[in-house]
């Protein structure tokens, strides 16, 4: 009674105005972040549609380029760019998921060479993508004489991914609680069981989510691409031990052209590379969704 | 009576005649047969010393309980029959415990081999995120365990008292089911395997009466085929229903802050409950204390 007494019974007051002006502004301040967010990708977006979207037409799919802009296409680059991404996925995931499993369930934190390595791995999800091209051009280009092909290129993009799907693997194996894998130990099962059979099968969504948006940052991915000797002018359709093309490659050759039709031409590229990543996204988080898990 | 009340009654207050009964029950010591024979058992979490000086005989097809306060170790003492402290690289372990006459800690004993004769129930109960019939199933199917597989995985929930609850879901979610139920699930796997001896960590203690009336009804329904080994935080659980009863307690360094699980005294449940010959673990089933 006496506490209320001394608030003038008004327990159920308002805050102060200074208050209220200070919540207001953090309000604002955060709204005016996300806007600036918005309107630019929204411009862009508006502007890539409102100049590509004529040009996505069955030439733009199905022809390969072609000096004069009405008959150029970029088929070579689209297919290019599906063959690196099926190259890469079968090189990133066993690599990546194996690496993954080693560090979380097989090494020992107090070896030496285990720290290097997690340190290491973290290190190298920093690198800029032009330096992985170089070690693509010195390494796999020249040094085993591979050339200037699509099997280089794929290569040196899951070098360029690999971190990254091993760090979301290793996330996805450590969120599967200890309780699972002590259960199945206490049943007689061997560390090879637990793992094959309860620890992956329940981190897979999370693996598979990491892996498609690794992949989708790939996708976009120029200049190794250039480095390790993506050409800006294929005709023919790609082969893995063949030259290649892909399509951020094929975008960046149309802009650097003076032609304005070229530019349209990219922008309709573009629109198709848009579309690509919007399918990988969102098959990821229709896989996050299907099989989300609860503990 | 409702179903409830009856619960409820079960759930009160052990009295002392109820448990002279059970003492009469009992085979006399001569005619125990010793499943596992601890002696001088130490373990230790790097430098420091979780549990000391254990000696105690486990018999077959008696519930034995591992009642104290909370850090004396009990849990740590229960994980050493089935080696779970092995997967804690900082844990070693000291002394013997021989299991029908072979040292569980022998160098040629291989774990997995010890967990498949001597299983495990958890505090929380700890399905795995797959049906009803994978969860019971799991455990045949990485022993290769010969015979019918739906028969071997009925049976298991049979025994568990979970079969008429789930047999018309056994391919639905085992995360669907409730607590109590999870728990009996955690059980049938364990006896899918045929084990020789049941541990249960707490096995109850994250449910609720009713459940925890189901597990112990359970317990007693099954220590006519198996050994069980039972910790428990819960005094009215292990007078309801284990036959032996080991109290630890906590023995705390002079100088230094570490805190040691020592054995004070292990007899028969009515022994401990009524007549116990240590003060300390008088206190403590009296409720001076802990």
């Amino acid at each position: 009674m006496s506490a209320n007494a001394g608030l003038g019974g008004a327990v159920l007051g308002s805050r102060s105005r200074g208050e209220r002006v200070r919540g207001g502004a953090f309000r604002a301040l955060l709204l005016f972040s996300i806007t600036i967010g918005f309107v630019l990708l929204g411009t862009l977006l508006f502007d890539v549609l409102r100049k590509g979207l004529p040009y996505v037409d069955g030439i733009l799919l199905t022809e390969p380029p072609s000096a004069s802009p009405d008959r150029a296409g970029a088929r070579p680059a689209i297919l290019g760019t599906i063959y690196l991404m099926g190259l890469l996925l079968l090189m990133t995931v066993p690599l990546g998921v194996g690496t993954a499993i080693y560090l979380e369930e097989y090494a020992n934190r107090e070896r030496w060479y285990n720290r290097v390595l997690e340190v290491n791995i973290q290190n190298l999800s920093a690198v800029p993508s032009i330096v992985y091209g170089i070690l693509g051009l010195a390494f796999l280009v020249r040094g085993l004489g591979l050339g200037r092909v699509l099997l280089a290129g794929a290569m040196i993009l899951t070098l360029l991914v690999l971190p990254t799907v091993i760090v979301a693997g290793r996330e996805a194996i450590r969120a599967v609680p200890d309780s699972i894998r002590q259960g199945a130990y206490a049943l007689g099962a061997t560390k090879w069981q637990v793992v094959w059979r309860q620890v992956l099968p329940a981190a897979i969504p999370g693996i598979a989510t990491g892996s498609i948006l690794a992949l989708a940052r790939a996708v976009g991915e120029t200049a190794p691409l250039l480095l390790v000797g993506a050409l800006t002018y294929v005709a023919t359709d790609p082969s893995i031990l063949g030259s290649f093309t892909a399509l951020p490659v094929q975008i960046f050759q149309w802009i650097a052209r003076p032609q304005d039709e070229f530019r349209l031409l990219a922008a309709g590229a573009i629109i198709v590379l848009l579309a690509i990543l919007l399918v990988m996204n969102s098959f990821a988080i229709w896989l996050r969704y299907r099989y989300q898990k609860r503990w | 009576m409702t179903d409830t009340q009856t619960e409820l009654v079960k759930i009160g207050t052990v009295n002392e005649r109820t448990l002279a009964d059970r003492e009469r029950e009992l085979p006399p010591p001569h005619r125990r047969e010793v499943v596992f024979g601890v002696s001088d058992l130490a373990v230790a979490y790097g430098t420091n010393v979780a549990l000391k000086n254990v000696s105690l005989d486990v018999y077959r097809n008696f519930v034995t309980a591992f009642i104290g306060p909370s850090g004396c170790g009990k849990s740590t003492f229960i994980r050493c029959f089935n080696r779970m402290n092995d997967l804690i690289p900082a844990a070693s372990v000291k002394g013997t415990i021989l299991y029908h006459g072979q040292d569980l800690y022998g160098s040629e004993v291989d774990p997995v081999e010890v967990r498949k004769r001597i299983g495990m129930v958890f505090q929380k109960p700890n399905p795995f995120p797959k049906s009803i019939y994978e969860n019971v199933a799991f455990g045949p199917r990485v022993l290769d365990m010969k015979g019918n597989m739906d028969e071997l995985v009925e049976q298991a929930l049979q025994q568990a008292a979970l079969w008429d609850e789930v047999k018309d879901r056994l391919k639905g979610s085992a995360l669907s089911l409730s607590g109590g139920q999870q728990q009996r699930l955690c059980i049938a796997r364990c006896l899918a395997v045929e084990p020789d001896v049941i541990l249960m960590d707490e096995p109850a203690s994250a449910l609720d009466p009713i459940s925890t009336t189901a597990i112990e009804d359970l317990m007693h329904e099954l220590k006519k085929n198996y050994t069980i080994v039972i910790v428990t935080h819960n005094m009215q659980q292990a007078a309801r229903v284990a036959d032996m009863t080991a109290f630890f307690s906590v023995e705390v360094a002079e100088q230094g802050k570490d805190r040691t699980g020592v054995l004070i005294e292990y007899d028969t449940t009515p022994k401990i409950f009524t007549k116990p010959s240590d003060q300390r673990t008088e206190d403590y089933v009296t409720g001076r204390f802990g």
